[in-house]
């Protein structure tokens, strides 16, 4: 695919909000990233207020309906990019078939950020400490964006290219999210670890999503997928972590190669909200405590079962 | 402005003579407060809420350099500045210097500074965003400091200078013998522990509007606690005369120390805008970012703490060497420093004892007062020292404080001579029983054995800090002040308090009134506090010190008794059984032959109270609330993160003069310690100012943050304010600290000797007691 | 290919603050990119929102949008049009949370006190009779310094328990004294 050159020969208008999805891929085929994409501005409008107020063109999305939208198919969740996060925390079928998607939702920022926030902008915004993010890579989300010149569709895992970078072109726009149900038996695991309870930026957070084959005490991890947050430069997913796992006996897995594989997947570092050294020290613990509650459940389901 | 001398001698008539008005029970009633019905509808109005005609607004343009020369302004190109109002140190027309304990702190820095964010420009505009423009566009060339102080150890040792010796105050409280102490003292402890900055984080941002009225005076309103601390910075840094200054405090949106000293700076700088614009409003709001990068915080602590004790557990002697982070400025260092010292040996027996205070000098922007000022510091480290020495002799937390409370009879480090107003004992085992201290902190010890064990993750702890606090201004404070305030009245019998007491949430716009209203014996409504304006109200003193309910109480008290007493003898107020209608009948009758209706009081100190600064030697504060708090947590080693699961506040604060306003202090100030204690981090960027000053890197505790806390009031009338009410707004600073800390290391095992405590310290810390 | 999108402002703005319309076409509304936060205190003159710290964290200045709770310093009027957004001043004078505020000693200096109101409104639209969990949960986007929050739950579980919403209730809530 070739970038297109966004070199427009009118300047952007300070605000254009356009009512058809087409319109807002025309401007952005026109003036690229000029015109500054946003839905529910509050990652984007902090930046406005601060300093002396510098405040760029916007194309404006909240007016498309059909962004706005959560449709459950047979075998995934299909979430348009400006659906809020107080919407996909309050949906049935997430509830119940995506639950740590409803609670990442859910501890994004407080209400009143929930019920601006989107999705669609958690990705976009690249934060590496983005709420959303890490139970999208660990249920294998796929993206859908959109330009003038066609749709694509693309893992999630590979989006992030870097520090604030992503492989979205600067014509496109994130459409929608899609979110595969996680085959039965898998078992989720999903910990924010905030600098509070509530209205907080992690300090690093752990998706888990765990499949597994066997009876209770032997159970073998078959699959296991994940996403940390605030662990690098990018919402990260654990391919070490996950290859190293694979067929092991849930028993067996010990901090020792959990933490070994987590040396080649992550790379946290020291800031404002923590330190390296506990970003790593609490990264290898979630994961065994993911495993853990793998464990539990296992052999609650042979005990029922 | 004072009220001619023929009406103060008018109402001077011994008011004892009077008959006591019948008894209300205004005082202990849970009366609404006066101020919720404006604040709940958005009504009231706060200084950024007001536009005056012509308003121009201000900005302040600050050094980035943690100190040093400056060497030149450079205003950028693509700016009208000839639009701007631009005030510098050059436009000062008295002298540069905000007017508190010492007059080092320049209003704008002229050629040297001492801090990253010291105000040197100051911009005007009516535009706000051609103003923020501006002020990007002002390049300040500064030559830095070359080895910039940021910590009291380097300051100690004098790696660097801020001022001569880098010492702003040095002061040495002792009592007995040490060596004789250390010589009995079968068990000794010793420890360091450490405190750090806080921020205020009232949710108002400060702010100020100046402007010259018609008749050419200079009006200053704003958010504010001492409109006369304002008062006194602005007559000196303009050169007028208090009669052609005058403050008037706008509605407040918290202080908690942060309003006590700071709000005189934005005060002249508007005044200074306003004076260079011809009198022209001038509206100085900070945005939070400026707000917490240039106003101070809680002093960051050191303290060394000596202490031993014979196997029984009493004390033989306690050697604290207390130091504090005073910043760049003096400001109210020498006060908070002396609080803390007295404070430093908790509220404990000791016969020899030695407690070194200095207030040191680093290149911080200035710390200042915060809520408890310098006792939150002290008793922390005293509490904690006092459970590493209940380890060392194998006792129990509990048992190490009974042996050694202060109880009738005994003597403060201070020398104060413990009455019997307080039952402290009473008061610890109010905590125990509600906390259920004892069977917890057996229950959690046997549940952490068998946690460890089995390789659950979860630990509990619970934690007991017991402290004192003392009320009012330290020592000979109340007597320099020698407070005033007046208590007049209308035709109509309509009553008001006139007070320069700043109401920033805490109540007394209520309080005071309901102290009045008993005295007078009239309902509640026929009573209200005259807004605080320079021109009207007297000084009564900083709303600082948790002085305003018990001092100022005392004081408006005692004016409405001679004002009563008046109407008694002058205009026939039947000594008993009058109600409001005969009141208001007497004022009447009083005012058709008489200008006005106003009766003055000044605080007197009691006799038994003196104190000898010198050697830090008598009795510091008239009255004393005493407290036990216990704090209960559940950590969890998966990501040491400290959950508080339980909370106890006791207090004996002699009298509750509204039992829903003393409880939200209670609970309000407890919230506070338990963000100083597992929240609330400054973090210094390289030039020494305030790193993270915004609220989503800042974190104070929010509503999911905080378990219930139960507050309980013990009342043993012996307080000197009204009814016996001591003051009690800091109190509930000094416990959580210290009590959180407790219950951390008991459920870890560990020895942490510093707040705040963050997941990362836990981890450090767990790591510690593995190895 | 050229956008359709226009370098011109678009058709005209509108929407209601506490009942009464807002147009751009009549000049009540300015930029779309202006905070709503600034609509209401600059020129609207609605100044019981207030701005605790601009970048959505301390919750002083949300109102209802539509009824949810919102930061009114995180939205653009240009994102209005239609909507009914609410500021304290607009909340009927019978809600039940005013009285119970005041009774509960809920308000100390104040400053967060409107936003906590409107947040409290919003959870009770949502959830009728909150437990305390959920009023901690639902407030926790509302920075409180002074009360250490607990009187504010009292206040909220109180008018919960006066009834659902405004005038609903028998007899109606007790006023404000004014």
């Amino acid at each position: 695919m070739s970038t297109p050159a966004a070199h427009a020969s009118r300047p952007p208008p300070a605000w254009y909000r356009p009512g058809t999805l087409a319109d807002a891929l025309a401007a952005r085929a026109e003036w690229g990233r000029d015109l500054v994409a946003m839905a529910g501005c509050t990652d984007l409008m902090v930046g406005w207020n601060a300093g002396a107020r510098r405040v760029p063109s916007v194309l404006d999305l909240s007016a498309l309906a059909e962004l706005r939208t959560i449709e459950p198919g047979p075998d995934a969740v299909t979430i348009g990019a400006t659906m809020s996060c107080a919407g996909i925390a309050a949906h049935p079928v997430i509830a119940a078939r995506l639950p740590m998607l409803a609670a990442s939702a859910r501890q994004t920022g407080s209400v009143a950020i929930q019920n601006r926030a989107t999705l669609g902008g958690n990705i976009m915004n690249a934060s590496p400490a983005a709420d959303n993010p890490p139970v999208l890579l660990a249920y294998g989300a796929r993206l859908t964006l959109a330009s003038v010149r066609g749709a694509r569709t693309i893992g999630y895992d590979a989006f992030h290219a870097g520090y604030k970078r992503t492989l979205a072109e600067a014509d496109e726009l994130l459409v929608s999210i899609t979110i595969p149900f996680p085959p039965p038996g898998a078992i989720g695991y999903y910990r924010k670890v905030g600098t509070r309870r509530a209205q907080a930026i992690s300090k690093i957070a752990l998706a888990a999503l765990v499949e597994t084959s066997g009876a209770a005490d032997g159970a073998v991890v078959r699959g296991a997928r994940f996403g940390f947050a605030s662990a690098g430069p990018v919402p990260l997913p654990a391919p070490a972590l996950s290859r190293a796992l694979h067929g092991m006996p849930l028993a067996s897995i010990d901090a020792g190669r959990v933490a070994q594989a987590l040396a080649a997947d992550l790379s946290p570092m020291d800031d404002i909200r923590s330190t390296a050294a506990y970003r790593r020290s609490v990264a290898v613990n979630l994961v065994l405590a993911a495993l853990q509650s793998a464990r539990r459940e296992v052999a609650q389901a042979a005990y029922t079962g | 402005m004072k009220v001619p001398d023929d009406a103060m001698a008018a109402v001077a008539v011994a008011a004892t003579a009077a008959a006591a008005a019948p008894r209300l029970g205004l005082l202990g009633a849970a009366v609404a407060r006066k101020d919720a019905p404006a604040k709940i509808l958005g009504q009231a109005r706060y200084v950024d809420d007001l536009v005056r005609p012509g308003m121009l607004h201000g900005a302040t343009v600050r050094t980035r350099c943690a100190g040093g020369t400056l060497e030149r302004i450079e205003f950028g190109p693509g700016i009208d500045w000839d639009a701007f109002v631009v005030v510098s140190a050059a436009d000062v027309p008295g002298i540069n210097a905000t007017q508190m304990i010492e007059q080092d702190q320049p209003v704008l820095a002229d050629r040297c500074f001492r801090h990253a964010g010291e105000p040197v420009l100051l911009l005007a505009h009516p535009d706000r965003d051609l103003l923020r423009a501006a002020v990007e566009a002002v390049t300040l060339h500064e030559w830095p400091e070359p080895s910039p102080v940021f910590s009291i150890d380097d300051a100690l040792a004098q790696r660097g200078q801020v001022c001569p010796g880098n010492v702003y105050r040095d002061y040495l409280m002792q009592r007995g013998d040490i060596a004789a102490g250390e010589a009995a003292a079968e068990v000794v402890f010793e420890g360091r522990f450490e405190t750090g900055a806080q921020e205020h984080v009232y949710i108002e941002p400060q702010g100020m509007i100046a402007h010259v009225d018609a008749a050419g005076v200079l009006v200053v309103e704003g958010s504010m606690q001492c409109p006369y601390y304002v008062l006194g910075t602005l007559t000196a840094v303009t050169g007028r005369d208090a009669g052609r200054v005058r403050v008037v405090h706008c509605t407040t949106g918290g202080g908690f120390g942060g309003k006590e000293e700071y709000p005189s700076h934005i005060a002249a700088h508007a005044a200074l805008l306003s004076l260079k614009a011809g009198g022209r409003p001038v509206k100085l709001v900070y945005d939070r970012s400026e707000d917490m990068l240039a106003t101070p915080k809680r002093h960051p602590s050191r303290t060394l703490v000596r202490i031993g004790a014979r196997r029984d557990g009493r004390l033989c002697f306690m050697d604290i060497d207390f130091a504090l982070d005073g910043g760049a400025y003096t400001t109210l260092s020498p006060v908070v420093l002396s609080r803390g010292v007295i404070h430093a040996p908790g509220p404990y027996a000791c016969a020899n004892a030695r407690v070194r205070g200095r207030a040191v000098a680093t290149h911080h922007p200035p710390n200042g007062a915060f809520r408890g000022f310098g006792a939150p510091q002290s008793i922390f480290a005293i509490e904690q020292a006092m459970d590493g020495l209940a380890r060392a002799l194998g006792l129990s937390p509990l048992e190490l404080r009974r042996v050694n409370m202060l109880r009738p009879g005994d003597r403060s480090v201070a020398g104060q001579p413990i009455d019997h107003t307080t039952d402290f004992d009473a008061v610890l085992d109010q905590a125990l029983r509600e906390s259920g201290y004892v069977a917890k902190r057996e229950a959690f010890a046997a549940s952490n054995a068998r946690n460890a064990a089995s390789g659950d993750p979860l630990r509990h702890g619970i934690g007991l800090a017991t402290f004192h606090h003392g009320a009012g201004f330290t020592g000979n404070g109340e007597v320099v002040l020698a407070s005033e305030a007046r208590v007049r009245a209308d035709v109509d019998g309509r009553v008001e308090v006139v007070a320069s007491s700043s109401e920033m949430g805490q109540g007394n716009t209520t309080t005071l009134c309901q102290v009045v209203a008993e005295a007078l014996g009239l309902p509640l409504d026929r009573v209200s506090q005259a807004p605080v304006d320079t021109f009207d109200v007297p000084d009564s003193g900083p709303t600082v010190a948790s002085r305003t309910c018990m001092v100022v109480g005392l004081i408006v008290e005692q004016a409405a008794r001679r004002l009563r007493a008046e109407l008694i003898e002058k205009a026939g107020l039947p000594a008993s059984g009058a109600d409001e209608h005969a009141f208001a009948a007497a004022c009447a009758r009083y005012l058709d032959g008489h200008p006005r209706l106003e009766a003055q009081a000044r605080y007197e100190p009691p006799a038994n109270v003196q104190w000898d600064e010198t050697v830090f030697q008598g009795s510091p504060y008239a009255s004393y609330a005493w407290a036990a708090y216990v704090a209960e947590v559940e950590v969890d080693l998966t990501t040491c993160e400290v959950a508080l699961s339980g909370f106890t506040a006791v207090q004996e604060v002699g009298k509750v003069v509204n039992p829903v306003i003393a409880a939200g202090q209670v609970e309000g100030g407890v919230v506070q310690g338990i963000g100083f204690a597992l929240f609330e981090k400054v973090s210094w960027g390289g030039n020494g100012a305030m790193a993270n000053n915004r609220l989503t890197n800042y974190i104070i505790p929010t509503s999911a943050d905080i378990p219930p806390v139960r507050v309980f009031f013990q009342e043993q009338p012996g307080g000197i304010g009204p009814a016996g009410a001591k003051g009690l707004g800091e109190l509930p600073m000094d416990g959580p600290g210290p009590a959180i800390l407790s219950a951390v290391n008991s459920a870890l095992g560990s020895r942490i000797a510093s707040l705040p405590v963050l997941p990362e310290d836990v981890m450090a810390a767990a790591a510690g007691v593995a190895s | 290919m050229r956008a359709q999108a226009p370098a011109a402002p678009g058709p005209a703005l509108s929407f209601t603050l506490n009942g009464r319309n807002l147009s751009s076409a009549d000049g009540s509304i300015g930029a779309p990119t202006m905070r709503l936060l600034d609509l209401l205190r600059l020129h609207a003159g609605q100044t019981g929102t207030k701005e605790g710290c601009g970048e959505g964290e301390c919750g002083a200045c949300a109102v209802l949008v539509d009824g949810e709770l919102v930061n009114s310093c995180l939205v653009p009027v240009g994102q209005l049009h239609g909507c009914n957004v609410t500021s304290i001043e607009g909340l009927p004078r019978d809600d039940p949370l005013l009285s119970a505020f005041a009774r509960a000693g809920a308000a100390q200096c104040g400053i967060c006190t409107p936003g906590m109101v409107l947040a409290a409104r919003a959870l009770l639209e949502r959830s009728a009779q909150p437990s305390l969990d959920e009023v901690r949960e639902g407030l926790a986007g509302n920075l409180c310094r002074c009360t250490g929050y607990a009187r504010i739950y009292t206040a909220v579980l109180d008018a919960a328990a006066a009834g659902a919403s405004p005038g609903t209730q028998a007899g109606g809530a007790p006023g404000l004294p004014e």
